[in-house]
């Protein structure tokens, strides 16, 4: 027993400039009161066309950069950040999604921080009086509830990731990288201004001369579905890229299972049509292969989608509820498939 | 001393939910946080988890229970995650000494992990094997250099030991039953697969190669001085799954692939198939991936000692039903499917020495070709001569 109490030792923030700080307010990313949200200057905020389901949770997401430093657009990869920058990811739900006013209870914030040997994250708890978040390595579980859009009373035991589950999808031949701080993601113009071209004239990051935001990559904001629409491809691409695509790449932890969803894979086969599965157990819930063109309920991905089965369910990570909206749009792409 | 400890226990069992949860949670900080070389030991007793242990990025960790008959981590309630120990982008670790059963997934999956033992570990599922059991006991897949001596598995939906797109591998002096398969190699190259013993199996020892996989090419594997034993269980996998294609009463299948070595072996008791030579044709699974090659080449069976008893193939699946149908009771011991690679024919129409199907020196070792090549099973003539197959391969490995 005695062996058990000290492998309980503390985790003790190592000194240094780089060393992680105890509580997010030590960073000051924020100014006035923390759970405003309110960006300190460095700090800015970025928006996604197609974003992570994480259990209807919402995200409120920033940037910081070091003074003077900026960002290096890349085409597909995730951009090049100088060191010392932090992606900062706040999630929360609101009290009752169909009057935000009434306001929201922040539950995690998750930090990326660029240093010299890479990318490293760190896992931040909020208290219940939402005065601060603090370091938190080993992640957490605690109920949460809300009401939804529709006004129905939602609640789920929500678990907040440990280190090593952010490496679960933050991964790239072993090492970890940035998601959805790419082109086809921040590519985006939202009242008639690009955020691209925004950060440029801020000198936040560095675009090639011949960018232009129409021939740069863009993912489909799936969220915006036209329901009359018989083509759902750009959607769905975006889709399963966005919430998928991480893990099942060549080079992510997926690659095993020979199927990718990432938007730059054109096979179809490793796409999963007609695709049998390689180690997926119960999972493949008895169907027999990831798609079958016209047939989503034949379909492993919409299965495996459906679930709430840990031992089933996809992403592995980071869901536990069903994505009614993103189901219904794979299945809509599957059926309309030839 | 006595005290401090006295106290620490009323306090242990008295709040022995929240015990287990912080546990849980100094097991998985310890994880996190460990640093190279370090040793993590997992304590006596059961220890319930909700949650899968996870190793990351690590070198030189040894993970170390109090004993099979000791440790024992239970995922049984578990809540989040696929597996119940997972280890990732690794160098040198070491598991051993404890029982993990009941995961939701696999019960040990490793990926991308340099060096790693599995010692003397129970990896299981209770209860009767069933469907919803997890697909994998042991799953070191994408590793190099790995050892897997002293363990048991039991009740895997899939595989008990599956060793995936991984290089240099030991599985030795290991214990597989009531699995769907016992043991499979897969897309595996340099497998050594030795005194281990399967039994009651769907499926004994399976080698594959399969296609659509990151890792194309498995071989150089060598199966010798096992006991694959009345692997007549019945097939529990999910659909979908290749292993659920494998019929009852299966000791060895070899499936499309390169320089496999069976020899020294008792193959003992398995009703339908005792070894079978298979290329990926016999699953009708559609090929689409044009680098795969789906025959299997450069066989050698050899000084093994098969059983006169239970050759009454089974008749829970088509292979089996057909199998009973031209055989009646008395299914050969080691069957081929005859389907060819034409470009691996000489001028005469036999086949090169170098990717023939050699088989030789066994005990009660009667063969069939089945001719498969003729599309369809049985649709050319049964061949039950062996004269054709009287040949060596250079042995893999000198152990003999």
């Amino acid at each position: 027993m005695g062996g058990l109490l000290m492998m309980g030792a503390r985790f003790n923030p190592s000194p240094g400039l780089n060393g992680p700080k105890p509580k997010l307010s030590d960073y000051a990313f924020f100014s006035g009161s923390l759970a405003d949200l309110e960006p300190a200057p460095g700090v800015f905020p970025y928006e996604v066309n197609a974003p992570l389901f994480s259990d209807y949770a919402e995200k409120a997401r920033f940037i910081y950069l070091p003074e003077g430093a900026s960002m290096t657009y890349r085409d597909s990869a995730a951009f090049d950040f100088p060191n010392g920058a932090v992606i900062i990811k706040n999630f929360f739900y609101p009290h009752d999604a169909a009057r935000p006013e009434k306001g929201r209870r922040i539950l995690e914030t998750r930090l990326l921080l660029k240093e010299e040997k890479g990318w490293k994250a760190l896992e931040y708890i909020w208290n219940a009086g939402q005065t601060d978040a603090l370091l938190e390595v080993a992640g957490a579980t605690f109920p949460v509830a809300w009401l939804d859009a529709s006004g129905k009373k939602q609640s789920l035991q929500y678990v907040a990731p440990n280190l090593n589950q952010c490496k679960g999808c933050h991964s790239y031949d072993g090492k970890f990288v940035p998601l959805g701080i790419n082109a086809r993601q921040l590519n985006r113009t939202e009242s008639a201004e690009n955020q691209l071209l925004r950060w440029q004239k801020a000198r936040k990051i560095s675009l090639p001369e011949n960018f232009t935001p129409d021939s740069a990559p863009r993912l489909a904001d799936y969220r915006i579905t036209n329901h009359q629409s018989t083509n759902h491809q750009s959607a769905a691409r975006a889709y399963l890229d966005a919430n998928c695509g991480h893990c099942h790449n060549p080079h992510g932890p997926a690659s095993t299972s020979g199927m990718f969803l990432d938007v730059f894979e054109n096979d179809p086969e490793r796409l999963g049509v007609n695709k049998t599965p390689v180690a997926a157990g119960r999972g493949s819930g008895d169907r027999k292969f990831g798609i079958v063109p016209g047939k989503p309920s034949e379909s492993i991905l919409v299965f495996r989608m459906e679930s709430d089965d840990t031992g089933i369910r996809m992403p592995e990570l980071g869901r536990q509820l069903a994505h009614k909206e993103g189901l219904e749009l794979i299945k809509a792409w599957i059926k309309e498939m030839k | 001393m006595q005290r401090l400890l006295f106290i620490f226990n009323c306090l242990f069992f008295t709040h022995i939910l929240s015990a287990q949860a912080d546990i849980e949670k100094q097991l998985q900080t310890r994880l996190i946080l460990a640093q190279d070389g370090d040793v993590v030991e997992l304590p006596a007793g059961t220890i319930a988890l909700s949650n899968t242990l996870w190793l990351d990025a690590k070198n030189n960790i040894t993970i170390r229970g109090a004993g099979q008959d000791k440790t024992v981590l239970s995922f049984k309630n578990q809540k989040q995650g696929a597996e119940g120990i997972k280890v990732t982008n690794a160098e040198n670790i070491v598991l051993e000494n404890f029982t993990i059963e009941d995961s939701k997934g696999d019960l040990i999956k490793t990926q991308a992990v340099k060096g790693l033992a599995f010692r003397d570990i129970t990896a299981r599922w209770n209860g009767a094997p069933k469907e919803t059991n997890g697909a994998y006991a042991l799953y070191p897949v994408q590793c190099q250099n790995v050892r897997i001596e002293r363990c048991t598995a039991i009740g895997a939906s899939d595989a008990g030991i599956y060793v995936g797109q991984s290089d240099s591998v030991w599985v030795t002096k290991c214990y597989a039953k009531n699995n769907v398969a016992g043991i499979e190699i897969e897309n595996t190259t340099n497998a050594w697969v030795f005194e281990n013993f399967a039994a009651y199996n769907t499926g004994g020892v399976l080698v594959f190669d399969l296609p659509d996989l990151p890792k194309k090419r498995g071989g150089h594997v060598k199966v010798w001085k096992n006991k694959i034993v009345q692997n007549n269980f019945k097939n529990f996998a999910p659909k979908g799954n290749i292993v659920g294609k494998v019929p009852p009463g299966t000791g060895v299948m070899i499936l499309a692939t390169n320089d496999v070595e069976v020899c020294d072996n008792f193959i003992l008791d398995n009703k339908t198939a005792s070894t079978a030579i298979v290329s990926y044709f016999i699953t009708e699974n559609p090929i689409k991936d044009k680098s795969y090659n789906p025959y299997p080449s450069a066989i050698y069976i050899h000084d093994n000692v098969f059983s006169e008893g239970k050759r009454s193939p089974t008749l829970k699946n088509k292979m089996g039903i057909l199998f009973r149908l031209k055989f009646g009771r008395k299914v050969p011991h080691i069957l081929y499917d005859g389907i060819q690679n034409s470009d691996w024919l000489a001028a005469d129409g036999s086949v090169k020495p170098e990717y023939r199907i050699c088989i030789r020196n066994n005990e009660n070792g009667t063969f069939a070709n089945i001719r498969a090549d003729k599309i369809g099973l049985f649709k050319g003539d049964i061949s039950k001569d062996l004269k054709p197959y009287d040949c060596e391969h250079h042995s893999l490995f000198s152990n003999r």
